[in-house]
């Protein structure tokens, strides 16, 4: 079970900023542990992002995003109370979805 | 223009296309600059604010009752007054110990059990959400750790001491890194911690995300790794000695403002 | 340039491959591009997301530090006021993996996004962007890595 993700959007101007934090190990499955085992990869694929129900930024990442991934876009034609939702899938085919209303 | 917007929040240091090689310090200052917004350890805070509120342990309880220091369940203003005396206790006690302290006698957890536990895992994660939450509620406020009672200026004469004294092989002490201006290791730039070495920098900087890890490093663990570039044995986990070091840095950050949880390297 | 793109559009097998890729405009989630995610080097990646090679822009802003002090977490951004741009791909030249992600922009968002990505050495990286109609251009800009972030 993933912790939630902390997204925080503005409005600016006609639009809005969205700041995501996302919590994920993003393992690149390069990396040995303290046995000497490596690690599998283990990382978020796909991320959308949606306005009030509408995808309107998706993208997919591979190994090379940082761990706890942080990401940053603005969407047009944005208000206060809109709602943004950010969901992404992981390479175990976890999923997660967290909302926030444009403040 | 609608780049200048993204832009101009992301750049805080060097505009637009770098002419020439910014110095290496400018350079460490521009990554620092562009990582300021959206600091991971957020995702620790908002996890320690749920522990602080959730029933838990056999005692089933919160931790809201527990005195951080300026009555029960006052989290605002706590961290930078901290590390103190606790009449209950009869120590001085530093954030870390004192979240052992309320784990136990208002959950009913294993203080000794959770001192075992090896950093980021079990209880230590929870104790390292809690070091979070309640560190960021006092961000922007100064040191100001009390030093009315003996008991606290004993602790920081202490503390002196510890941070004076050499040993391990290579017969270092914290004083050997953090003990004039100017120095550094690598890339990174060593505070003089003998003196108070402003907001945000030092004591005032921890807990703090680091990058190079993923992880969240409370003041114990930022110790614990000093001992270990010393070569020193472990410390105990919120021993006294660690203790007395935090009351010893602290008073010498008196009046500088926190920024924990900072971001680190 | 033109004649490929006649080329790679008027074939079936080749637009398929394109689809498959995920570089095709106003496409719902398409499947993830494993080939272009394992691919090693700026030409193999290319290569797998099925764009020519691009021309550099100044039109693509990239932003990013001249140093990183730990590879593990570079901040990056790349945004662009040209019209048409559809998809941004940031790719790290000598990583194990070059492909760190591809960002695809509806109508909806500014063609600007910021991240963070793991560099295992020093290294060019590239902000790649994509047109509509399949014009490839990018920017570019070395980062000096002082401790790398991908391996143990």
């Amino acid at each position: 079970m993933s912790d939630p993700m902390r997204i925080r959007a503005q409005v600016q101007g006609s639009g809005a900023i969205v700041r995501v934090l996302m919590s994920h190990e993003m393992e690149t499955g390069l990396r040995k542990d303290a046995a000497g085992k490596t690690v599998p990869a283990w990382h978020i694929t796909e991320v959308t992002a949606a306005l009030n129900g509408k995808t309107v930024l998706s993208a997919q990442w591979g190994t090379a995003i940082a761990k706890n991934p942080f990401t940053q876009f603005v969407v047009k034609g944005a208000k206060a109370g809109d709602k943004i939702t950010i969901s992404w899938v992981d390479n175990h085919g976890d999923k997660r979805s967290d909302e926030a209303t444009i403040a | 223009m609608r780049i200048a917007p993204l832009l101009g929040a992301l750049l805080l240091a060097a505009a637009g296309p770098a002419p020439a090689q910014t110095s290496t310090a400018d350079g460490i200052a521009q990554y620092r600059a562009l990582l300021a917004d959206g600091n991971p350890a957020e995702l620790w805070e908002a996890k320690g604010e749920a522990l602080w509120k959730q029933r838990r342990g056999p005692g089933n309880a919160s931790l809201e009752a527990c005195d951080l220091g300026l009555g029960a369940g006052v989290v605002k203003g706590a961290f930078v007054e901290l590390p103190r005396w606790f009449a209950d206790t009869r120590r001085v006690q530093d954030l870390e110990s004192r979240l052992l302290t309320c784990m136990q006698s208002l959950q009913g957890l294993d203080a000794a059990a959770i001192a075992a536990t090896p950093f980021g895992k079990g209880e230590q994660a929870n104790v390292e959400s809690l070091v979070a939450y309640i560190s960021a509620a006092s961000r922007g406020l100064k040191f100001n750790l009390p030093q009315a009672r003996a008991e606290e200026r004993q602790m920081y004469e202490v503390g002196k001491r510890v941070f004076h004294f050499r040993a391990g092989p290579y017969d270092f002490a914290c004083v050997s890194c953090h003990g004039e201006a100017g120095k550094r290791i690598r890339l990174q730039d060593l505070p003089n911690l003998t003196v108070n070495p402003g907001d945000g920098v030092g004591f005032a900087a921890w807990p703090a995300y680091r990058l190079s890890s993923g992880e969240l490093w409370g003041m114990q663990r930022r110790l614990n790794d000093c001992y270990r570039q010393q070569r020193f044995p472990f410390p105990g986990y919120a021993s006294d000695a660690t203790i007395a070091l935090g009351v010893y840095m602290g008073v010498q950050a008196k009046g500088a403002a926190s920024s924990a949880p900072a971001i680190k390297r | 340039m033109q004649t490929r793109r006649d080329m790679m559009t008027r074939s079936a097998a080749v637009a398929a491959l394109l689809a498959g890729a995920g570089v095709l405009p106003a496409r719902a989630q398409t499947a993830w591009n494993k080939a272009a995610f394992e691919a090693r080097g700026v030409d193999a990646v290319l290569k797998a997301l099925g764009i020519a090679k691009p021309a550099e822009s100044p039109d693509i802003v990239f932003t990013a530090p001249d140093i990183a002090e730990n590879g593990a977490v570079v901040p990056i951004a790349a945004s662009t006021a040209l019209p048409g741009v559809k998809r941004i791909a940031f790719l790290v030249e000598k990583n194990p993996t070059t492909l760190a992600g591809v960002f695809e922009f509806s109508d909806a968002v500014e063609t600007s996004v910021a991240t963070r990505i793991k560099m295992g050495e020093t290294s060019n990286v590239l902000a790649v962007a994509i047109t509509g109609d399949g014009k490839v251009l990018y920017a570019q800009k070395e980062v000096k890595v002082t401790l790398g972030g991908c391996g143990g």
